[in-house]
């Protein structure tokens, strides 16, 4: 079994469309500040976005590679078109060149990257042992679960363990994928002839049932949660299960803070009560949730139990 | 083009038979199958008599295994395809890899379809089933373009099979976690969306409010007709407007572009619908039956007005269609 020390955070792809210096900005000082030790690069919801930040993969990349970040590169998650296809077989063709290492987030990446080390991402569905044994034996060296899997489930998969694990433990939670851009729908507009109205919301858009009550975030084709998936009162749990990596979901709040409360508790020093309360100051109040991890309804929040918080000084 | 509709009870199979269905798809009554609601479905004898009626009629009968099975408990779903396999059903539809793998080694003649909520819907991932498990079908999800399912045909080493009628999911299915950020209770693992259980309808400042879980899907103002808050057929407020902004309440119909998918070389027309009445199932099966006769007899798909039976007397061809996009 892991020890606390041996528990990585990885930082997932940047799901949004954000101006692309930006991007590689908040990259860099994700390379010089974060604790993070994986990172994830790439655009996975929309093929349209990939070509501006195409010029600006190997800057990025290199500047996180020499600051000892493991870089991922992440496939499409939704790939329809003969150009998609493309994408992923270009990222596949690039596998073990230098090291480099590609996330599957379509059965296509799986399928091109047999035989060879990779990730298998969250938009892969992996819910039982058979499914993670078949994954592990075509080469997956990580599987990052899908975020609707709860701590009975994890505990399962924890045990066989044919592969490293990986859970998703900060921000919105990605729950759907479509064809249609809803985005461009909301502007009037067809995906086709977009105009990138998507980039006008860097945490995605807010969706709100008739009755005003926050429910969803919507960017591009994908849905997310609206509130912030938020694990880090359950963390010490995870690492008892035997799970090795902690993806945290870029978002426009400070992502150094964030992984820094994160790193604190697994590394023991500060307990997850205060850690979460940092969080709630760094995100400015958004409403976290942990349903699924409870088995609950997604949206829920479930309050810690008492004794589940390491205890702090 | 083969016909493949759905069935929920032993009534429905026997009308979907009678009304011209050269396949019928069903589940078992329990988590194994994506339309998992009480009181649908069948048992293993309930099947054998099934298999007995339609193979006796020269019609098919596929079984939707089709849910992923739940971590430390896989038994329900490898005892499922045991006993289609042992009951000699002419197909199973499954998606998860594990159960593939599990039904492709335990029963090797077994044939396989790769099921919707696999959401394979490119030609790597779909040869990948092929030759990781033997698949000789799938079920495209509803995401293509009749162009891109042309394009995808003369690539792929197996037949497609496509939804013609019915409930239209919008998201690629499979790959949907809102009922169960909404509920808790998933397609993927439980076998169901939005479900019933978790539906409320309250009055509300002189409107019926239509919940789920905690969350409204919908009002209508007094005399509106309610519909049923699925929840990505919801009216929702983006940017200060209410909209339906994933969809409008309605159903897929391909009655339309037949000739189309027909051209584009899809082996399968699929109707939704294993939740549905017997009256509802014959009157489906009946036109598209004859909207595939006509199709291949040159002359125009007619087949019937379905506008009665779909969701808000409203229907579409989706993502069928680039324009829905």
């Amino acid at each position: 079994m892991s020890t606390p020390a041996a528990a990585r955070l990885s930082l997932g792809p940047l799901l949004f469309n954000w101006p692309v210096d930006e991007v590689r900005d908040f990259y860099f000082r994700i390379a010089d500040e974060a604790p993070i030790d994986i990172v994830c690069i790439g655009e996975v919801v929309c093929s349209k976005r990939a070509p501006f930040l195409a010029p600006y993969m190997d800057e990025i990349a290199d500047r996180l590679g020499k600051a000892g970040k493991e870089v991922v590169y992440s496939t499409l998650a939704l790939v329809m078109s003969a150009r998609e296809t493309a994408m992923v077989k270009g990222l596949a063709k690039m596998s073990g060149d230098d090291g480099r290492l590609i996330e599957a987030n379509d059965v296509a990446g799986v399928a091109l990257l047999a035989g060879k080390a990779h990730v298998v991402g969250p938009f892969v569905n992996v819910y039982n042992e058979g499914t993670l044994a078949w994954l592990a034996a075509n080469g997956a060296l990580r599987v990052s679960l899908p975020g609707e899997i709860g701590a009975g489930a994890l505990r399962h998969l924890a045990a066989m363990r044919p592969c490293e694990l990986e859970v998703q433990v900060f921000g919105r939670q990605p729950l759907a994928l479509s064809a249609r851009c809803y985005h461009a729908r909301v502007h009037g507009l067809h995906k086709d002839g977009c105009q990138f109205v998507c980039a006008e919301d860097a945490d995605g858009m807010a969706l709100e049932t008739l009755d005003g009550q926050s429910f969803l975030a919507v960017n591009g084709t994908q849905t997310l949660s609206h509130g912030y998936v938020n694990l880090i009162a359950e963390m010490a749990e995870l690492v008892a299960m035997g799970i090795d990596c902690f993806r945290l979901w870029p978002h426009s709040c400070d992502m150094v803070a964030v992984a820094r409360q994160f790193r604190d508790v697994l590394d023991g020093h500060t307990d997850a009560g205060a850690a979460e309360r940092h969080l709630a100051e760094i995100t400015g109040g958004v409403r976290f949730v942990n349903g699924f991890y409870h088995e609950r309804e997604g949206a829920e929040q479930v309050a810690a139990q008492p004794g589940a918080y390491q205890t702090g000084a | 083009m083969e016909l493949v509709c759905p069935a929920g009870t032993p009534a429905a199979l026997r009308a979907a038979v009678e009304a011209g269905a050269d396949v019928v798809y069903l589940g078992f009554r329990d988590e194994t199958n994506a339309r998992n609601f009480p009181g649908l479905n069948f048992n293993r004898a309930e099947l054998r008599a099934g298999l007995d009626h339609a193979h006796a009629r020269g019609v098919k009968i596929y079984v939707a295994i089709n849910t992923y099975p739940e971590a430390g408990n896989a038994g329900p779903w490898h005892r499922a395809v045991d006993s289609a396999a042992e009951l000699g059903v002419d197909a199973v539809i499954a998606a998860d890899i594990g159960l593939l793998d599990y039904a492709v080694r335990t029963h090797p003649d077994l044939r396989l379809h790769l099921s919707v909520q696999a959401s394979a819907s490119n030609p790597d991932a779909i040869r990948f089933y092929h030759e990781a498990f033997g698949v000789h079908r799938v079920v495209l999800p509803r995401v293509l373009t009749i162009a891109e399912i042309a394009a995808l045909n003369p690539r792929i080493p197996v037949e497609t099979e496509v939804f013609a009628f019915g409930g239209m999911c919008v998201m690629a299915e499979g790959r949907c976690s809102l009922s169960s950020y909404a509920t808790g209770q998933s397609p993927n693992t439980d076998g169901v969306c939005s479900p019933a259980s978790h539906v409320r309808y309250d009055r509300a400042g002189g409107k019926l409010v239509s919940r789920l879980g905690g969350f409204t899907i919908n009002a209508y103002p007094d005399g509106e007709p309610a519909g049923y808050p699925t929840l990505c057929k919801g009216r929702f407020v983006t940017a200060g407007e209410a909209s339906y902004l994933f969809e409008e309440p309605t159903s897929l119909n391909v009655a339309g572009v037949l000739p189309e998918l027909m051209a584009a070389g899809v082996s399968a027309l699929k109707i939704e619908g294993r939740q549905r009445g017997r009256a509802y199932v014959t009157r489906v099966v009946t036109a598209f039956r004859q909207a595939i006769d006509a199709v291949a007899r040159g002359a125009p798909a007619m087949g019937g007005d379905l506008s009665a039976i779909t969701e808000g007397s409203r229907d579409t061809s989706g993502a069928y269609t680039r324009g829905w996009r």
